[in-house]
């Protein structure tokens, strides 16, 4: 099976067009996914950086966060960065009243764990399952993971604290790749939906 | 200013992928005036990116008169603690010490706004020098590219504050979208008349014409007071709004942010636009721009 999976962006808010980019260097087939019948579409799904409580009061006003739950559970590949991450969280440390996540890796985040904006900073960082040299880690106001349960992997560490973790097809990172133009993060998450449809496929 | 070593082992702060990547994450977003924590919660709860934290909004300033000036710590440092978005503050065009003053509260964005009274006729600050990121507003590409050169993360197309009238906002980002096109159709002789013409550096001429974008993200500003409005600029290429009077100038804040938040996510999607649009109370007044005099033109302000 060699045709290029069609891997979505949530366009609700954030760096979706970097994300776009970068996927569709890693030979994905990217388009923005707003609309529920746009998420039903997809091979697999990358929740962009941007502020997770615009983006997750967005996705239960539009009604893509139900659907959203319903495939990671069933075994959607999907990638989160920075505000994706949060959102892939099965649980928030500090949650702004209201705010929901998707959920999908067993981990608790805290939001803004590196600090503000005059915080932020770039840093390699080892990613397992990355083969070469370090990734250029950018981290925008970032959350780390506090904790993580059995069922989930533990792909990078800085500083002492969580920065990139897998469970099963769910994959995130505090930094954000789609900022450097090293798509080698984005090329492993496309060969887990390329793995994915193959699994589906038998 | 760090500069980046990717393999060193010291994490750089400041750096202008960080600067200018803190902007990437607020696209597709609103950020709201805001002149108090409340207003700030309700901007948060209503889905803004980001909140602008100053003491009167631009409609306030015009109807009061006077300098406008940095806002008071206290008061910066009570929306930094209401809210878990970013803050944003207004710096004085070329009062450096306010920037200044502002990085130490810990603020996440600057914007060196000709909505307050410039402090400096013939500079800017130069933004290179800080660790916090600076937007500026623009009139057209030269102007873009010029704050760029001193260091701005990010540029708003400046429209007419306190106004609620869209239409030099709508003139801004035409001008600049333009400009970017008409660059993209030039071959490398044409480029260095072009920078001339533009009073812009040339290799940030060239990066636009290769790009066909500015290097930074683009939002827009001064002028929008309904979610159409919102829309309108996202449509003519607006990466973002920013909201200023528009909203707490209005008869129902929280119902009019949502509904602008809505509208700016969904601005290519009329029937949402519609039913953002329903029922939203009063929206400011309003200016109508030809009557306003040259000299309380805050869009001359800035070189």
């Amino acid at each position: 099976m060699s045709e290029a999976p069609v891997i979505g962006v949530l366009a609700l808010q954030g760096d979706v067009r970097e994300h776009l980019v970068a996927l569709a260097a890693a030979d994905a087939v990217a388009r923005p996914v707003r609309r529920p019948e746009e998420l039903a579409e997809v091979d697999g799904l990358v929740i962009p950086g941007g502020e997770s409580t615009t983006i997750s009061k967005l996705a239960v006003l539009f009604g893509v966060m139900e659907p959203l739950r319903a495939r990671v559970r069933a075994g959607m590949p999907v990638y989160g960065t920075c505000a994706g991450m949060i959102m892939l969280a099965d649980k928030i440390l500090d949650p702004r009243s209201g705010q929901e996540t998707v959920g999908g890796i067993d981990m608790i985040v805290r939001r803004n764990a590196f600090g503000r904006q005059n915080e932020s900073f770039e840093a390699a960082v080892d990613v397992q399952g990355v083969a070469g040299d370090p990734v250029e880690g950018v981290f925008i106001r970032a959350p780390w993971v506090e904790s993580v349960g059995a069922g989930a992997e533990v792909l990078a560490e800085h500083d002492g604290h969580i920065v990139a973790v897998r469970q099963d097809n769910a994959l995130a990172t505090s930094f954000h790749p789609e900022l450097t133009g090293d798509h080698r993060v984005h090329a492993l998450f496309v060969d887990m939906v390329r793995a994915n449809r193959t699994a589906e496929s038998l | 200013m760090s500069t980046t070593s990717p393999n060193s082992q010291a994490p750089a702060t400041g750096t202008a992928r960080v600067k200018r990547g803190m902007a990437e994450q607020l696209k597709g977003g609103v950020i709201m005036d805001v002149v108090t924590p409340e207003q700030a919660k309700i901007a948060e709860d209503a889905g803004a990116v980001a909140v602008m934290a100053l003491e009167r909004v631009p409609a306030d300033i015009r109807k009061d008169g006077g300098v406008a000036r940095m806002s008071d710590p206290d008061m910066i440092e009570g929306i930094i603690d209401a809210v878990s978005i970013p803050v944003m503050a207004k710096s004085r065009i070329g009062h450096f010490v306010e920037a200044q003053v502002l990085q130490s509260l810990g603020v996440d964005y600057i914007d060196e706004s000709e909505v307050l009274t410039p402090a400096d006729e013939v500079n800017h600050s130069d933004k290179w020098a800080f660790t916090t990121p600076f937007v500026c507003g623009a009139t057209n590409l030269g102007e873009a590219l010029r704050r760029i050169a001193e260091g701005a993360a990010m540029i708003r197309s400046k429209g007419e504050a306190g106004t609620g009238n869209v239409v030099e906002a709508v003139r801004h980002l035409r001008q600049i979208k333009n400009e970017i096109a008409k660059l993209r159709g030039f071959d490398n002789n044409e480029l260095y008349a072009a920078a001339k013409e533009l009073r812009a550096p040339y290799e940030l001429v060239k990066e636009v014409s290769e790009l066909g974008k500015l290097p930074v993200v683009l939002f827009s500003a001064g002028g929008v007071a309904t979610p159409a409005d919102a829309a309108l600029m996202r449509q003519l290429g607006a990466e973002g709004v920013f909201v200023g009077s528009g909203i707490f100038k209005s008869g129902d804040p929280a119902k009019r942010a949502a509904a602008i938040v809505k509208a700016t996510t969904f601005y290519d999607d009329p029937k949402i636009i519609a039913d953002a649009s329903r029922n939203l109370g009063e929206a400011m007044v309003g200016i109508n721009c030809d009557t306003l005099p040259e000299t309380e033109r805050y869009a001359n302000r800035g070189w």
